[in-house]
């Protein structure tokens, strides 16, 4: 062939050689690790597949833009983390290439050949005299070998004779265990990524589908075929009594439908709880139908005890509510007060109705059949008190602003006084305040609204009013002066109602501002003014009570008057037109099922332990090597004759103190045993690693 | 060359003077049987309640500390005191509870009320004993250190050993309060982030010890003495403003078997990635300070350094086990061996940064103040892994959150 052709083969082999070099470089390595530990960084600090408007609020249109093109939002299945990755994989692999025959020819041989200039160049090096005859030297070698657990092995060679011994051949192996381990888990991890559905996607084969749809109304090209993929993770919430037969994988800022081969029926779900109300554990007894050849599984899963058929993997990962139903009294409060409409509703579904003229929709978000909340017990100790069963939902008003709810069924006890609770969240996020509503003799709610009924209604109040009036004015004259004194209590009592007590008191001192009068008047005027006030409230408050039937009027009525005061003037930032006061249930649970395949695990698994052994064996089992090399020496530079010069060396596959006491150990035993006197030390190498020769 | 027989046949009778390898004693045998029909009584008195995982734990256990105590004797004396003083707690809390459970407030009448628990036996007394030791030690290491008392340093190991107990006895209190405020709360107290701040403080004294007795040399015990005097000290700031010590349920995804063995694999880790990076300190400072030299009150720098190696070694093993455990237990519990949770996240960083030291060090040579730098580091990145992510990312490592 030409010059040029060899000249260009050269040159080829050089390039894939210099690859290969940069590939197995230690500071390639080093650098992989460390890319790859920082990479992994950033989707922990920044949490990963949230919602896409998460981030958009969260960092603003510029940034989002920024972080979504270098796909931080799912950075594990980014290619470029892949890539590191695929890197690290293709490192450890060329270095296994690359090391491991030297190591297992390494581990076989025992270095007959070494020198004697060269094993005087040891760090671990000695050499002294012995009178002894070579044999005895040799065979006390040998035995002292044996004695510390070494293999090894003598040679004659020209006048000297080299006894070479080694151990703990299986730190190498554990070398290549701890590599290969480390392959085998990468290649099983990339097996079960989402690698592959996102080139099927990247490709075209696969849409991801953005909407919310029923699964029946995903078009065909988002769906996967069963066994599309060899791994995947998907979930799927079923309600109870309920079937599925599909998986959600989510991709992007959307999902696929895997389908699968089976149909899993939900026959029951079911919670323990701690007497604390949170869940003890929760479990779905499932009934698997394959659709192929029509086999039937039953079984009951919980956290923790997956259920496994075929390859696919089925466990209990969540739970939520499945559309429990709802019965609830839409009472009004403005408008026609007082009166209250039968509704059902269902968790997961709105319902709109009109409100003088305005459209409002109750969106149903969720039910919580406990409600159990610490208390001081009675001997100041914890106690766990259950408020029972609530559902809390938003009211959205036509504007689209919502104000989310949670209200309670029953009247819960708080020190002897019962209250329908109803939490407020005014803003998404923000803090939750209750409102108290006072439950009448009979648990319910008709009193109070009765009573706000009357509050409400002005011709009511101006009747009350005018009576009263009437009582305190005897024998005065005027019926103008006393309807016009009515009607502006009537309006006191309307602002008090409509705004509060502190409104109320504003009025009364702008009107006693108008005409001026000196203060201790204006305060007796004005103590009046709020005692007429309270008057008329009580009095309402009294005929609503003999409308409601009661006779005999307790302080338990007086202190509820006092509770039902204190709702009143709130009402008006309530800010919902109508109070919902849910009465009864059917609870309907959903099972949150992670319906997985992972033909990768086995492999991550076995890597796994190939890791775990490999670095035992590299830790714990040291790969030492010793020579005795025993020179018939003449006459040495004294003059006088000596038999024979021992040159004793050895290496570590790791540089540690250990050897440095074996090796003195073994020498000075050696010396001992060959009744030597030391002789000159070699030249010491402090900058000779121990494991070059 | 020729030899005659005769010098061959009465040669020279090898009497070795070589530290011959630890032989199997009578006294160890028979620690290692007893171990073993003490588990043995265990299994038969609650064997119906014990499922396969459990039988093998507890004679995996049995054969481990029989191990043990060949290796290490001095760990027979710390089985045996724990063993004699839980047991009695344990004894007195089933009579306590000998029909089913008692709830908070009789457990804590019957603690306030019983002299022994309330100063020594119950939980909170047993931990508060073991924090107050080992803070003791501290000081007692340090002194003895500079004025070079080897007495001194005697009495600061014994205060570790105490210490270490009194964690133990702790630990096998707590595990059955849990079941005497309600059956349904009992667990192994490695459940949260208060219980395991426990195991990290008696794992890492342990394996100090440990080393202590295998370089034979205790001045380094002030500085590990002081990393877990940190994290004890966190412990009581986490107790005393966010009752932590309260024993609650467990959430449903720890409550598996994987977690039990788990998280002490994961404490060998963090214990000795502790110990590295304070010897790592006590390497620079001595470093600093001129080196080695003829009376030094420190180990010398290559001691020191290979301490270290040991310990990031010891750690990474059994970090490493650590993850594939957790890698195991998710899989039952969440579906997947691998879910790029922070928590997860963050223990393959620490692992990574700790297989780049080990790295460095074998294959680079790389030695002294540098690698010492990095254990200091090391313990930076695993101290996030272990409390930040809890802190301040969020997971489904639910439990332990501040
Ligand atoms: C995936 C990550 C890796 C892990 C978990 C790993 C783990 C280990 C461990 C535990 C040791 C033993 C250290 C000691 O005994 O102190 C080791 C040694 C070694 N590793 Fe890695 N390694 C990895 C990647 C690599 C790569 C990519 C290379 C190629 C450059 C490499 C080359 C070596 C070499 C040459 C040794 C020294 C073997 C000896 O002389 O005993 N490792 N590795």
């Amino acid at each position: 062939m030409t010059s040029q052709a060899k000249t260009a083969r050269k040159r080829r082999r050089s390039l894939s050689s210099r690859l290969y070099t940069w590939l197995t470089s230690m500071n390639l390595a080093i650098a992989l690790l460390s890319i790859l530990a920082i990479a992994s960084v950033i989707g922990t600090v920044l949490q990963q597949n949230q919602p896409v408007n998460d981030y958009l609020i969260e960092f603003g249109p510029f940034w989002f833009e920024v972080f979504n093109t270098m796909g931080l939002y799912d950075v594990y299945s980014m290619s470029w983390f892949v890539a590191i990755l695929l890197f690290l994989l293709a490192s450890t692999s060329a270095c296994l290439i690359r090391n491991t025959p030297g190591f297992l020819r390494d581990i076989r041989s025992f270095r007959l050949n070494a020198q004697d200039k060269s094993l005087r160049a040891f760090a671990h090096s000695r050499q002294y005299q012995s009178d002894l005859p070579a044999a005895t030297i040799v065979e006390r070698t040998q035995g002292l070998f044996k004695q510390l657990g070494y293999k090894a092995r003598v040679k004659e060679r020209e006048g000297e004779i080299l006894v070479a011994a080694r151990k703990g051949g299986m730190n190498r192996i554990g070398y290549v265990l701890t590599h290969l381990g480390m392959v085998v888990i990468l290649v099983g991890g990339l097996m079960d990524s989402k690698m592959y559905l996102k080139t099927l996607n990247t490709l075209g084969v696969v849409e991801v589908e953005t909407r919310d749809l029923p699964v029946s109304q995903v078009p065909e090209e988002s769906h996967l075929p069963p066994g599309a993929l060899a791994g995947f993770r998907g979930s799927v919430n079923i309600p109870e009594g309920k079937w599925g037969d599909v998986a959600f994988i989510g991709l992007k800022d959307g999902y696929v439908v895997q389908n699968l081969p089976f149909k899993i029926d939900v026959e029951d779900f079911h919670i323990e709880h701690y007497d604390t109300g949170m869940p003890k554990s929760f479990n779905s007894q499932l009934k698997l139908t394959d659709k192929e050849s029509g086999e039937v599984i039953e079984e009951t899963i919980r956290v923790n005890h997956p259920l496994r058929y075929k390859g696919y993997n089925i466990f209990q990962s969540s739970f939520g509510d499945g559309g429990t139903e709802l019965e609830f009294d839409a009472w009004q409060l403005f408008g026609k007060v007082g009166t209250k409409q039968e509704l059902e509703g269902k968790v997961n579904q709105e319902r709109t109705f009109d409100f003088s003229g305005e459209k409002h929709t109750l969106e149903f978000r969720d039910f919580t059949l406990f409600n159990v909340n610490p208390t001081e017990g009675p001997d100041g100790e914890r106690e766990n008190t259950n408020f029972g069963p609530s559902v809390t939902f938003r009211l959205r008003d036509a504007a689209g602003q919502a104000i989310e709810y949670e209200n309670y069924f029953q009247p819960v006890d708080f020190d002897g006084t019962k209250y329908f609770l109803s939490g407020v969240t005014a803003e998404v996020g923000g803090q939750q305040q209750f409102l108290f509503i006072p439950a009448d003799r009979n648990d319910s709610l008709e009193t109070f609204m009765a009573f706000y009924a009357t509050l409400k209604d002005r011709d009511e109040i101006t009747r009350i009013a005018v009576d009263l009036v009437g009582q305190t004015s005897q024998g005065q004259q005027g019926g103008a002066a006393q309807s016009a004194a009515a009607r502006s209590i009537a309006d006191m009592v309307e602002t008090f109602v409509e705004q509060g007590f502190s409104a109320l008191a504003e009025q009364v001192d702008r009107q006693l501002a108008e005409r001026d009068m000196p203060p201790e008047m204006a305060d007796q005027a004005q103590e009046s003014s709020f005692r007429v006030v309270q008057s008329v409230l009580m009095r309402a408050y009294m005929e609503t009570l003999q409308d409601q039937g009661v006779e005999e009027f307790g302080d338990r009525d007086e202190d509820f008057f006092e509770k039902a005061l204190d709702v009143v003037t709130v009402i008006p930032n309530y800010g919902s037109p109508i109070f919902v006061a849910p009465s009864s249930f059917n609870h309907i649970q959903s099972t949150g099922l992670e319906v997985t395949r992972a033909p990768g695990m086995f492999w991550v698994y076995l890597g796994s332990l190939m890791l775990t052994l490999g670095i035992f064996m590299l830790f714990y089992i040291h790969y030492r090597r010793l020579w005795v090399l025993i020179k018939p020496a003449g006459v040495n530079d004294d003059g006088d004759s000596a038999h024979h010069r021992v040159v004793v060396a050895g290496t570590d596959a790791r540089k540690n103190i250990d050897f440095d006491q074996a090796f003195a150990q073994f020498s000075d035993e050696l010396q001992r045993q060959t009744e030597s006197n030391n002789q000159k030390n070699p030249p010491s190498h402090p900058d000779n690693p121990g494991r070059s020769e | 060359m020729s030899v005659p027989n005769e010098q061959m046949v009465n040669g020279y009778r090898p009497t070795s003077n070589l530290p011959s390898p630890r032989r199997v004693g009578l006294i160890d045998v028979l620690w290692a049987v007893a171990m073993l029909v003490i588990a043995g009584i265990g299994y038969t008195q609650y064997s119906e309640s014990l499922d396969v995982y459990s039988t093998g734990t507890l004679f995996g256990a049995a054969l481990g500390l029989g191990l043990l105590g060949w290796i290490w004797p001095a760990t027979r004396w710390l089985v045996g005191v724990v063993a004699i003083i839980s047991t009695y707690a344990i004894w007195q809390y089933n009579i306590l509870g000998a029909d089913g459970a008692v709830g908070r407030s009789a457990l804590a009448e019957f603690q306030e009320s019983t002299f022994l628990f309330k100063f020594l036996l119950s939980s909170q007394a047993a931990t508060m004993w073991m924090v107050a030791l080992f803070f003791i030690a501290i000081p007692t290491y340090f002194i003895s250190t500079l004025a070079r008392s080897e007495y001194g340093l005697k009495v600061g190991s014994a205060l570790v050993w105490a210490a270490s107990a009194m964690g133990f006895i702790g630990f096998f209190s707590r595990w059955r309060e849990g079941y005497l405020i309600n059956l349904d709360y009992g667990y192994i107290p490695v459940g949260n982030l208060y219980e395991v701040f426990i195991v990290f403080a008696v794992f890492t004294a342990l394996l100090y010890l440990y080393y202590e007795k295998r370089y034979n040399n205790r001045s380094l015990g002030g500085f590990v003495m002081l990393i877990i005097g940190v994290a004890l000290g966190f412990l009581l700031w986490y107790q005393f403003t966010r009752d932590a010590e309260v024993i609650e349920p467990l959430v449903p995804a720890l409550n598996s078997w994987w977690m039990k063995i788990h998280v002490p694999a994961n404490f060998v880790g963090y214990g000795t990635f502790a110990i590295a990076a304070m010897v790592g300190i006590a390497y620079l400072i001595k470093n600093k300070m001129g080196g080695d030299g003829p009376n030094d009150r420190l180990p010398s720098l290559a001691t020191m350094d290979d301490i270290q190696y040991k310990a990031i070694a010891l750690g990474f093993a059994f970090f490493t086990i650590a993850t594939i455990l957790g890698a195991m237990w998710a899989a039952e519990a969440w579906g997947g061996y691998w879910s790029w949770d922070p928590k997860e996240t963050w223990a393959l960083i620490v692992w990574l940064n700790y297989a780049a030291w080990l790295h460095m060090r074998l294959t680079k040579g790389w030695s002294g103040p540098v690698m010492a730098w990095w254990s200091i580091g090391g313990l930076f990145i695993t101290t996030f892994a272990f409390l930040g992510v809890n802190m301040f990312l969020s997971g489904l490592h639910s439990y332990g959150e501040l």
